[in-house]
């Protein structure tokens, strides 16, 4: 093999049309339109009309729009951290386990990928609810005097969001933990580390960038989701998400809806942004 | 210096599903010396260390270290030190940051650890490399890193599996001879697990060979070399010819019906198997000799300059190998009708009644 790298044939990037294609007819060009229409004037109880005003962007400077972008990224944030401290212990258990049970587990995690949101949110719904929740087996068990509502609540929608987000949690980190060599943490255990020790002192610190990019990809993902929000909380736990998709089909307000999305897409890639920054900071001090 | 680090094994077994890697193992190791576990790759030597370390339970018997029972004992409180095959380096950290981990992990003062640091770093010459990543080193560093890492804490054991064989021929032969000197100057009980039996010639006190899952034979490398106690240890450690013949009970051996003297043993009449060191034989141009000689013709002939060897059909399952420095070359070429003697001291009886083991001595000393 040569150190010379070839240019690539035509061929090569004609493999890439297609690909390119997709992208730009379904990805880019709504995008434009979806930055054109937040401009656009809104024609009160009928669509809208193409023109160029600024009175989407101003009333999303609003006091409740921003106080409920910040909710939704404090939110979506402790989701990512709560479905990362989970998903992370669970799938570095995963890796080291034997073959069947391990695949087995694989399996079931990725099954859940089938669930759409709404059943979802309504299977939490309903565990979660009154009438015939979680709460009920511990009435049964004698544990409670009576059945509890958990929901509405804040709880529950940061257990709806890390539940969706999950599956795609263990396939980030899947990968890289299959690849962590066991002779690693048995060295960190011949030398005095006990096996929680070694956990904290090799595993978490190798893995690490991917732990961010898991967290990372938890928070982009969450923020997204309406339904859970809408289903599990009260107004007041509405993401930026539930009201963007009120304005959009319930309001039928699409230039307002649009600046909110594009809005909320510009505060969550500053996160990733910000996130993105201490990470490779922090990994150049050490 | 205080001596520690006596190794006692009694009865291991470990087997994993249906497969049994170590079978019934016996063993006492002294303290201060290095040991090494050599076999042919699946021969359970690995498992036995691991055992040893605490990373693998015996399905049966116990592990004592220097008279107690560590069996059930998990690693991280065994008081050993060891270094891997892949050398399982931890790449978040330094050099400095690898080999201070143990240091650490105790609790011990930066201070402490900072001149700890510096000592090992000294001790295998890697002086003010402590800052290096682990990825800028070469192969032969790393090493040195695993090793220095692995004695941070001083342990009563220090264990190696296969440390070395990631190397280029020419650096493990350098590192056979530096980690033996620092075993020596350290007095530091090591057993060292490899396939390769110049590896375990040039660096042990003590031989353990083994082959599935049982010990074979343990002994100082050279009598191990001389005296194989069975025709397995005579193919794996170094290249050997075997010769089956027939005990008359009286000390003498008929091969291929010529009479053969051998060292000791052949008492019982019988089938027995022979084996003659290729540069223990000679090779006869003028006659058959009467006894301890075969005739046969030469298929090939080997001059590597630093010695020369010579392939010789004697009419046996395998050519008979001669080898022998240029001082003794007897200018023979492919075809020439010759004999080959087998001096009666260079005879070792290795087994009786038996038949040579499947595998000969070239697969044996393979690099895998």
């Amino acid at each position: 093999m040569s150190l010379e790298r070839e240019r690539p044939l035509p061929r090569t990037y004609a493999v890439l049309a297609f690909p390119l294609a997709m992208l730009v007819v379904f990805f880019l060009v709504p995008f434009g339109i979806m930055v054109a229409t937040s401009f656009y004037h809104r024609i009160e109880g009928a669509f809208y009309t193409p023109a160029f005003e600024l009175a989407n962007w101003r009333r999303l400077f609003q006091p409740v729009f921003l106080e409920r972008a910040v909710f939704s990224i404090w939110i979506c944030l402790l989701a990512g951290a709560v479905c990362i401290t989970v998903a992370f212990p669970f799938t570095y258990f995963l890796t080291r386990m034997r073959r069947r049970a391990h695949v087995a587990l694989v399996i079931v995690v990725l099954s859940a990928l089938s669930l759409s949101e709404v059943i979802v949110a309504f299977t939490w719904y309903i565990l979660l609810g009154r009438a015939s929740g979680v709460s009920n087996i511990l009435v049964w068990l004698g544990l409670m005097s009576e059945p509890a509502a958990y929901q509405p609540s804040f709880g529950a929608v940061v257990l709806g969001l890390c539940y969706i987000a999950f599956p795609y949690c263990v396939l980030t980190l899947y990968p890289q933990l299959t690849r962590l060599d066991p002779e690693i943490t048995e060295a960190a255990q011949t030398l005095g580390a006990s096996p929680w020790r070694t956990f904290w002192t090799v595993v978490v610190p190798i893995a690490r960038p991917i732990i961010v990019v898991g967290f990372l990809l938890v928070f982009v993902f969450t923020l997204g989701s309406y339904i859970i929000a809408f289903f599990l909380g009260r107004p007041e736990h509405w993401t930026l998400s539930v009201f963007i998709a009120d304005q959009a089909s319930a309001n039928a307000n699409v230039p307002f809806a649009s600046a909110m999305a594009l809005f909320l897409t510009a505060l969550s890639l500053l996160v990733v942004a910000i996130v993105g920054l201490i990470e490779s900071r922090t990994r150049r001090a050490t | 210096m205080d001596v520690r680090g006596g190794v006692r094994l009694e009865g291991l077994v470990k087997r994993f599903d249906d497969v049994t890697a170590v079978d019934g193992v016996d063993l006492e190791l002294p303290p201060g010396r290095l040991i090494s576990f050599l076999g042919p790759s699946g021969c359970g030597k690995t498992t036995l260390l691991r055992m040893i370390a605490g990373l693998e339970r015996p399905t049966e018997g116990r592990v004592f270290l220097d008279g107690d029972d560590i069996t059930d004992r998990p690693p991280h409180t065994r008081d050993i030190g060891m270094v891997f095959q892949s050398l399982a380096l931890f790449p978040h950290l330094d050099v400095a940051g690898n080999i201070g981990y143990g240091p650490r992990i105790r609790g011990a003062s930066k201070d402490r650890i900072a001149s700890r640091v510096d000592e090992l770093l000294r001790l295998v010459s890697l002086t003010g490399m402590g800052r290096r990543r682990i990825q800028q080193l070469s192969g032969g560093q790393r090493q040195r890193v695993a090793t220095a890492r692995a004695l941070a804490l001083e342990p009563r054991l220090f264990l190696m599996d296969e440390p070395l064989s990631a190397l280029d021929a020419n650096l493990r032969e350098q590192l056979q001879v530096e980690l033996r000197l620092l075993q020596q100057q350290l007095g530091i009980t090591t057993i060292v697990v490899t396939h390769d039996q110049r590896e375990a010639m040039t660096m042990s006190d003590l031989v353990v060979v083994m082959n599935a899952g049982r010990i074979e034979q343990v002994g100082p490398p050279l009598e191990v070399y001389r005296q194989p106690a069975s025709p397995f240890v005579a193919s794996f450690i170094g290249r050997t010819n075997l010769l089956t013949g027939m005990a008359a009970g009286d000390g003498s051996v008929a091969v291929a019906g010529r009479p053969f003297d051998v060292a000791d043993g052949a008492d019982a009449a019988g089938d027995v198997t022979i084996s003659v060191r290729p540069e223990a034989t000679q090779l006869v141009v003028d006659g058959v000799p009467d006894r301890n000689g075969l005739p046969g013709s030469v298929v090939f002939v080997r001059d590597l300059g630093e010695l020369f060897e010579c392939y010789v059909d004697c009419g046996l399952e395998e050519p008979v190998i001669v080898a022998g420095s240029p001082r003794d070359w007897v200018p023979v070429t492919q075809g020439d009708e010759v004999a080959v003697r087998f001096p009666a001291e260079a005879c070792v009886v290795v087994s009786e009644g038996g038949t040579p083991p499947p595998g000969s001595a070239d697969d044996a000393d393979g690099d895998g």
